[in-house]
């Protein structure tokens, strides 16, 4: 099995192929053999990765199941994971099931959703394994493809500017990257990550264009990374594009978009910003500290004034996402662990929030909270599963969700005091409008018309939300499962940033003098 | 020693000697009834010379005195040019006929370009790359204004030949220069002469010279007739334009400006740089508006030489191999993009409005993937092949001290990005209409379609081959 991660990656690759060369027709046994290749296929995916998890050994810090070939342009195509990206990896094979599960009524050109959705896991995975700047490139961009047709075809009514927003704002953060990396290449002469990684860039001071630059090539590096990544992430203020493809989206595009490809920033600053320029993330790292923090108190406030359920809920990320950069950049064992976890759990939460937005926009067709309220009385079993991951959102111990904020939030307080008092707040500030939702939506009388006769959830929809609440709540309760894997990973990723830290001050402080 | 120049150029002397040919023959015996043959048997030679000049791998021969040069850069460009001539060439013949366009003069002008720009890629001396030039251009002018009775392409040809004599007039005025300063028209005499620096009149000479390159390859600001030709000419006309002597210019600037000129790459790298900046934008903001498809290749086309011109501007033998690279990957690019536009047809009529493809995707929907994964690569999108051309020309430009312009290159792609996406918005996105576009299957079209979109995606894996020999073609040029 020397090739374990390519196999895993285009897997479903090989399915999306499979599906536009021979599936003809239309019909619904054509549909019905579409949905059902996409899920034996993603199934496999998730079984192959298996393999990945188990096979994976904590302890040691480099990486993993590492696959090199020679490519052009003295690129590579280099596979591997580590600590940190090796539960990236499980967390997607294991949520795009629930996602092809959660399209199952879908009936306008499955079988083009279908491929669109199978590449976008290939894509995803790539980003999470590659280990060649390029490489990693590659996937990331390529990921543009698939979601804006996939917002475009079949989003909402306002997905032509929802897609074509989506696009343009993450291509623009994007290309300044591939600069940032061409620069790297450059510099080094390799685009090997694994060497990247302890590779020094120059941290003279550089004039551009009259403004000196502390930290010099690294921080103007640093800044091209951001640029890419806090899109991606996405930081306040560029996160305007996020509610708009979220609201646009289907629901299966809103759970890959909020459960996956968000985590592709994060993923970014601990792979690329943090460990290749420290001195970057020095110079930097209070900005994106106060950036978070008034991302989490400014988005729970503007989520809390949201009448569309689904621009409530991505108002929601943008807040947990600000505690996943808050923590990354807080740079320590706690802040990290709890980013990483955060991610991992938000990555279940999230996705299962938008697919319960799923089951009631699928009954009623419309998103907005005053259309409903007192669904208890018609679908209990919805607002049980609805109540456990809004409590989730809240950060209610217990829940998966609990553990990420509370760790961020300590090594914040580790870094920065004052940021993490501020922070602090947003956890008053989610209670606050999840439980608002919450009881606009489920609790009450039921007295709209139209609700009398809603249904409660299917089989299906019952098999779906299962995996998620397990993994919430064993996450809660039992959270060595996740920082076993990620703790020696981030030990050594923090020992190397404080290293080169601590090295770059004496400098500064000479030059001072 | 004649015999010996004369193998030198013998695949331009066949070309030559077989367009006589076929025009007398075609002359006194049926005239118009032997142009789909006479098509077929020049596309024919196309690709037999270029499998021949592709594959007589020796090193750099020179014939009559170094006024002609045969180098591995020399055959690289010819083989492109030869290759992509004869994909246009047969991807228009069912158009034109159709049309009543297929004249027998069609494919023998084009043969004539095609040895024009064959000589200005083999050029040594600033004479011998004017006769190519005008040898290509006056070919060119005649051909794009074949559909006589039609305003617009009679006007295109018109303005091409106008716009085309007064670049010609300032490459001309250019090369006197030169020769004044330097006593010489020979690339070997220029180098000698510029080896102490440049002087003024050199510097003019220089300047005028760039000058009409950046018309021929349709850089900004001497872009203007690029997009009036574009769309007044037959569509099989413009998709010649857009490809075979975009080759030509582009090999016979960097050859003027590496060879004759390369000891002083300072004094020609800032005019580059900035005819790049100023193509990019101007392509990627002026194609916004446009709703023919045809005028929106255009501003592409240009938007595309900038990136080119990137590569070029780094000055080093790196950036000769990214610019040929792009160059080559934009002509494979183009052909699969204009086959596709080609096929558009409504009862018969062709069709450029970009808003006819509305809901394409449901019409044909395997056409419209592979017009989508061409859209994504002009785009430069990966993992299109598209994509590794921009990386190689960025990667020059950063080598060559040139950060700044490949910070612009990539800020410029982004507004690029904006009008292949709306193509796409058309084809995927909009509503089903009742008027939609013939569903003709020319498998010619087809098949170019095709392989064009399955080379953008294949590609990635070793761009077949082609990064070594580019490699080789640059390191003779400016090694």
């Amino acid at each position: 099995m020397g090739n374990l991660l390519t196999i895993t990656t285009f897997i479903p690759t090989i399915a999306a192929v499979i599906l536009a060369i021979f599936l003809r027709g239309e019909d619904e046994a054509a549909q019905r053999n579409a949905k059902w290749v996409a899920m034996a296929a993603t199934v496999m995916t998730f079984v192959v990765s298996l393999f990945i998890l188990f096979g994976f050994n904590p302890n040691d810090t480099g990486f993993q199941f590492v696959e090199e070939r020679d490519w052009l342009l003295g690129l590579q195509y280099k596979m591997g994971v580590d600590g940190i990206s090796v539960l990236f990896v499980m967390l997607t094979t294991f949520l795009m099931p629930i996602t092809i599960a959660a399209c199952w009524n879908v009936t306008h050109r499955v079988k083009e959703y279908m491929i669109a959705f199978l590449l976008l896991e290939t894509l995803m995975l790539g980003v999470f394994m590659a280990l060649d700047l390029v490489l990693f490139y590659m996937f990331f961009e390529a990921g543009l493809i698939p979601m804006f047709l996939i917002i475009g075809i079949w989003g909402g009514k306002e997905r032509i500017y929802a897609a074509f927003k989506f696009f343009l704002y993450t291509f623009l953060g994007s290309v300044l990257m591939l600069v940032a990396m061409v620069t790297m290449f450059y510099q080094s002469g390799t685009t090997d990550i694994e060497t990247l990684l302890t590779y020094p860039f120059g941290t003279e001071t550089i004039t551009v264009m009259g403004v000196h630059v502390i930290g010099g090539l690294q921080t103007l590096l640093w800044l091209a990374f951001f640029a890419s990544f806090a899109v991606k992430m996405p930081m306040w203020p560029v996160h305007t594009w996020l509610p708009d493809a979220h609201v646009q989206a289907p629901t299966a595009g809103s759970v890959v978009l909020a459960a996956i490809l968000l985590k592709m920033g994060g993923y970014g600053f601990l792979r690329f910003s943090l460990p290749m320029f420290p001195v970057g993330t020095e110079v930097m790292g209070d900005l994106v500290l106060w950036l978070s923090a008034i991302a989490i108190v400014y988005t729970s406030l503007v989520a809390l004034v949201q009448e569309d359920m689904k621009k409530l809920i991505a108002y929601s990320s943008v807040a947990h996402m600000g505690y996943v950069t808050m923590g990354i950049f807080a740079v320590n064992q706690q802040g990290i662990d709890g980013a990483i976890f955060q991610m991992l759990s938000h990555g279940f939460i999230s996705g299962a929030l938008f697919l319960c937005v799923g089951v009631i926009y699928d009954r009623m067709h419309t998103r907005d909270i005053d259309a409903y309220g007192g669904l208890v009385n018609r679908m209990p079993a919805y607002a049980l599963i609805f109540m456990l991951f809004t409590m989730a959102n809240v950060g209610l111990p217990g829940t998966s969700g609990f553990i990420g904020e509370f760790l961020t939030l300590m090594g914040v307080f580790k870094a920065n005091t004052w940021v993490a008092a501020v922070a602090t707040t947003g956890v008053i500030l989610s209670a606050a409008y999840a439980l608002w939702l919450y009881r606009r939506v489920v609790m009450g009388d039921l007295i709209k018309e139209s609700l009398k006769s809603i249904t409660d959830m299917t089989p299906r929809e019952r098999w779906i939300f299962a995996p998620l609440v397990v993994m919430t709540l064993l996450l809660g309760v039992y959270p060595s499962l996740v920082t076993d894997i990620i703790g020696p990973s981030v030990e050594a990723l923090v020992g190397q940033v404080t290293t080169a830290q601590a090295a770059f001050e004496p400098v500064t402080m000479m030059a001072q003098h | 020693m004649i015999s010996a120049d004369l193998n030198t150029i013998l695949p331009e002397i066949i070309l030559a000697v077989y367009a006589m040919g076929a025009l007398l023959l075609a002359v006194y015996t049926s005239k118009d009834k032997m142009a789909g043959l006479l098509t077929w048997t020049t596309a024919a030679l196309f690709l037999a010379l270029a499998l021949w000049i592709g594959f007589a791998w020796h090193g750099t021969d020179t014939a009559f005195g170094g006024m002609i040069v045969d180098d591995a850069y020399a055959r690289f460009a010819k083989v492109v040019i030869l290759a992509s001539a004869a994909a246009v060439l047969v991807m228009g013949e069912n158009y034109m006929a159709r049309r009543d366009l297929l004249r027998f003069e069609y494919p023998i002008l084009i043969a004539l370009a095609v040895v024009g720009m064959m000589v200005m890629v083999s050029a040594g001396d600033l004479m011998v790359l004017y006769m190519g030039l005008e040898l290509q251009s006056l070919a060119l002018y005649v051909v794009a204004s074949i559909r006589r009775d039609s305003a617009k392409s009679t006007e295109a040809g018109l303005k091409y030949f106008v716009l085309g004599a007064l670049s010609s007039g300032l490459l001309l005025y250019g090369a006197s220069l030169t020769y004044g300063y330097a006593g010489t028209t020979l690339f070997s005499g220029i180098i000698e002469a510029t080896s102490d620096g440049v002087s003024l009149g050199l510097l003019f000479g220089l300047a005028f010279l760039i000058a009409g390159f950046a018309f021929k390859v349709s850089a900004a600001p001497f872009h203007m007739w690029t997009p009036d030709v574009y769309e007044g000419a037959p569509t099989p006309v413009t998709a010649l334009f857009a490809t075979a002597p975009k080759m030509a210019a582009m090999a016979l600037f960097a050859r003027v400006v590496h060879d004759a000129f390369g000891g002083t790459i300072g004094d020609w790298q800032q005019i580059v740089a900035f005819l790049a900046v100023a193509s990019m934008f101007l392509g990627g903001i002026a194609a916004i508006g446009q709703t023919d498809i045809k005028r929106l290749m255009a501003y592409s086309s240009i938007a595309h030489m900038g990136f080119a011109l990137m590569g070029l501007a780094a000055g080093t033998a790196f950036g000769v191999q990214a610019m040929l690279i792009y160059m080559t990957i934009y002509i494979a690019m183009n052909i699969g993009t204009f086959a596709f536009i080609l096929s558009m047809e409504k009862d018969g009529r062709p069709v450029t409005n970009i808003a006819a493809l509305n809901m394409y995707s449901r019409a044909e929907p395997g056409k419209a993937l592979a017009m989508l994964v061409l859209l994504f690569s002009l785009a430069g999108v990966p993992p299109m092949l598209g994509f590794f051309g921009k990386l190689y020309v960025l990667r020059a430009a950063v080598d060559g001290g040139l950060a700044w312009l490949a910070v612009l290159g990539v800020l410029a792609s982004v507004i690029g990005a904006f009008y292949y996406l709306r193509i796409v918005y058309y084809m995927y996105f909009g509503k089903p209409t009742e008027d939609a576009l013939d569903r003709n299957a020319s498998p010619v079209l087809w098949s170019l379609l095709m392989a064009s979109a399955v080379v953008m995606l294949v590609g990635i894996v070793n761009l077949f081959g082609v990064e070594p020999i580019a490699q080789a073609a640059a390191l003779a040029l400016a090694g």
